[in-house]
């Protein structure tokens, strides 16, 4: 008999082509023939036979034990934010399977590839209301790109083959594959075949020429044009491809809060970010552009605000590579229904070199203006408790804008945004879509796991921490070496900011009384420190970069202060307010 | 802004026959709370692929919208939107009446004849009648027999074939060949 390290080597992945294995072994083997070295996951009874077959393949492949599946998704999400290659999970039927959704729903709003798998009771006893079963495949419908339930051991290479290339091409998502504990168990003759297309899908799609040369002639004619990029630019691996396009043209370009790190923040045609608690600049500039270029973005609420009054004046030009999004809410003059790389490229070769100096000047005349309302108090504040934005600051200059950034959901998420200076390529991890509290903490350890030496930074409000506190447990056995930075605030901020400004300071249920942070870290053998006052800050924030493994740090900030400017819902992106 | 008016809108999806599909199809209405009108999901020509036919009534943005998101359903080959007058369309219609009804005048054979219907089958307790037509035509029949005692009545889905010249087969290869582009 072979040992089990012998057979997990992967070269010799392929001597099990051909021969008869179990259900689970082909999972695994599978994940292993795509590429697949790390996943996340909780056992229970309906997958323990995949737990089983993981046990001898250890050392190819690195099982990471999450405290709660919810964390399994998210850590999957930050692995797949930062690597670009699906992020793996792995749950248990019934409860395990349901805690999940969230995660799910995160990486479908915000376009992220993950592959979760699924235990399921036996085939025989779907439909009985069996112990744990649930059905997940009606429940993960409407937040998957795709799902499926295997209950034949053979469809196993086949439908996990389907499933990777779904997850990462055209617009990236979340797929599910619910696998009845017979399919685990049962023998077939394994057999894998990488899958190449799907005739019903068609995640390229093909460049129409004419569409390229009508955007270009808007461009050329442009005196006022304005470009508007998402993540889309991060998904097609376009960030070059943007910056040319834009310096041919000199044309300003602003991201959004999922487009952030894919375009140079210390470039003279960089000015800002888009949305609610965007940059000054940015926003009002959308009602005065003439051509506006959106790249890979999907003009969200919290983007566009009162769509009856955004860039109304403007030609709009779209590139986008998912259908559905071209004039959803936004009407487009021109689309360009094709990849950002690919569009990108084609309408830099056709659009003249041009110079837009005094335009750019008004994004700088406004950066002015914010900087003296806002900016310099929120980052320089002389007096008064530690603010946020400090905090922000101090650790941009401190890493040099080249850590992983992972923010939770609230105040401290959009002061980040704000603050940080995201230079180095897919760094910034958020969820945008879903606002998801407690996405960050388990989104950093996939964060750290997706690519190696690379610093990763978790901000984290007071009341998400305790959403998902409990993978410090995770980030204790694997030694995982994330910073974990803890805004407190002691209230749930936003929300509290939201019921001052338009619910006449009716505190109702947002004020925390919270645990020592730093205790429990050491509970978890993870070092702590808290900091309240300002002379330690820096000093404090630098040593936590320079420890070797995890660390918490707790800031204690200023607990009634706002984030501006802001655009209150329903408004126009004009009537951003400025404190 | 002026409001866009509801109006009929056939939609045809053509998809790989696979289970879940309908339900995948379905939540896209649900979740924008429009109201599918009458829905029917038939084998088409070419083996292996289904055909659902869906009416709605909603307005032309809403339903163009509609659509793309069902094209980006993985399974889904294609899906066409007409208005009324881009497609032929039938519906049929059964109609349960008691065979005395019949015997005792031909005024109901006289309906019969007249509005293109037939008569499916006579027993001793009831007769059934059909009626292929759009919908209009088969709800005024009905109003027409309900003197009679109509004791039960159905009718189906729409099914509708688009005036265009596509071929379901050459669209397929189409897709097929679109799939492969990398
Ligand atoms: C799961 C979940 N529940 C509720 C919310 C609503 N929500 C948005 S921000 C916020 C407050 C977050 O508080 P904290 O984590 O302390 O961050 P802060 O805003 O104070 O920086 C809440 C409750 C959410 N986004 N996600
Ligand atoms: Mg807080």
């Amino acid at each position: 008999m072979e040992t089990a390290t012998e057979i997990s080597k992967p070269e010799k992945i392929n001597q099990f082509e051909g021969t008869e294995i179990s259900g689970a072994q082909a999972i695994i083997l599978s994940l292993i023939n795509e590429g697949v070295d790390t996943v996340f996951g909780y056992p229970g009874g309906a997958i323990m036979p995949v737990y089983d077959a993981l046990y001898d393949f250890q050392d190819t492949f690195k099982h990471y034990l999450v405290r709660h599946e919810q964390g399994a998704v998210h850590a999957a999400q930050g692995y797949a934010r930062v690597s670009g290659k699906p992020g793996v999970c792995l749950a248990t039927s019934g409860p395990g399977a349901t805690n999940l959704i969230t995660g799910i729903a995160d990486a479908q709003i915000d376009s992220t590839p993950v592959v979760c798998i699924t235990g399921q009771v036996f085939a025989p006893l779907l439909g009985t209301d069996a112990f744990q079963e649930t059905d997940v495949v009606g429940i993960s419908m409407p937040v998957t790109k795709w799902n499926y339930q295997i209950t034949d051991a053979s469809e196993i290479p086949e439908v996990i083959a389907k499933a990777f290339y779904i997850a990462k091409s055209g617009r990236p998502g979340p797929v599910l594959i619910d696998i009845t504990k017979d399919a685990q168990v049962s023998k077939f003759i394994y057999e894998y075949k990488k899958c190449i297309n799907i005739r019903s899908y068609q995640p390229k799609p093909v460049i129409k020429p004419k569409e390229v040369l009508a955007a270009a002639s808007l461009i050329n004619e442009a005196k006022k044009p304005y470009i508007v990029f998402g993540q889309g630019v991060i998904i097609a691996d376009a960030q070059k491809e943007l910056l040319s396009f834009a310096e041919k043209a000199q044309i300003p370009a602003a991201s959004t809060l999922l487009g952030l790190s894919a375009f140079p923040p210390d470039h003279p045609l960089y000015v800002g970010y888009l949305g609610m608690h965007g940059n000054y600049g940015p926003n009002i500039k959308t009602n005065e552009c003439d051509v506006l270029i959106a790249v890979g973005m999907r003009f969200d609420d919290r983007v566009t605000g009162d769509l009856t009054r955004y860039a109304k004046q403007a030609k709009v030009i779209h590139i986008e590579i998912d259908e559905a999004e071209i004039d959803k809410n936004v009407k487009t003059d021109v689309s360009i229904h094709a990849d950002a790389k690919e569009a990108l490229q084609a309408l830099t070769e056709h659009i003249k070199p041009n110079m837009h100096a005094e335009w750019l000047q008004e994004f700088r005349e406004c950066e002015k203006i914010e900087y003296e309302k806002i900016t310099k108090k929120e980052k320089f504040p002389e007096s008064g408790q530690i603010k946020m934005a400090e905090v922000v600051e101090q650790l941009s200059s401190i890493t040099d804008g080249n850590a992983v950034i992972v923010t939770d959901v609230g105040q401290h998420q959009m002061v980040t945004s704000r603050y940080y200076q995201f230079k180095s390529r897919r760094s910034n991890i958020t969820s945008g879509g879903l606002g998801t509290m407690g996405f960050a903490l388990p989104a950093a350890i996939g964060a750290r796991l997706g690519e190696d030496d690379r610093e990763v930074i978790a901000i984290i409000g007071d009341g998400g921490i305790q959403m998902s506190i409990q993978e410090l447990g995770t980030i204790f056995q694997y030694n995982i070496p994330v910073k974990i930075v803890i805004l407190n605030n002691n209230f749930l901020g936003m929300v509290r900011q939201w019921q001052q400004l338009f619910f006449a300071k009716r505190y109702s249920s947002t004020e925390m009384t919270n645990p020592d942070f730093i205790k429990i870290a050491e509970g978890y053998s993870i070092k702590g420190k808290k900091v309240t006052e300002r002379e330690d800050l820096r000093g404090s924030l630098e040593a936590m970069m320079e420890h070797n493994g995890p660390y918490l740090m707790e800031v204690e900030v200023e607990k009634e202060e706002n984030v501006f400017p802001m655009i209150p819902t329903g408004e126009s992106v004009s009537n951003i307010l400025l404190g | 802004m002026q409001k866009e008016e509801n109006k009929e809108f056939t939609l045809s999806i053509l998809t790989e026959n696979k289970s879940g599909l309908l339900n995948r199809i379905t939540i896209i209405f649900t979740r924008r709370k429009i109201n599918i009108e009458a829905i029917n999901v038939s084998e088409t020509e070419v083996h292996g692929v289904s055909r659902f036919t869906i009416v709605v009534r909603s307005t032309h943005e809403k339903a163009v919208k509609v659509v793309k998101q069902i094209r980006k359903i993985i399974e889904v080959l294609g899906a066409f939107l007409y208005e009324e007058d881009e497609v032929h369309y039938q519906e049929i219609a059964l109609y349960k009446l008691p065979t005395k009804m019949l015997t005792s005048s031909n005024q109901i054979e006289n309906l019969v004849r007249s509005s293109g219907a037939r008569v499916l089958t006579v027993g001793e307790e009831y007769t059934i009648i059909e009626k292929t037509g759009h919908s209009h035509e088969i709800l005024s029949l009905l109003e027409q027999l309900k003197p009679f005692d109509v004791q039960e009545f159905i009718k189906s889905g729409r099914i509708a074939i688009s005036k265009s010249k596509r071929q379901t087969v050459s669209f397929l290869e189409e897709m097929e060949a679109l799939s492969l582009v990398s």
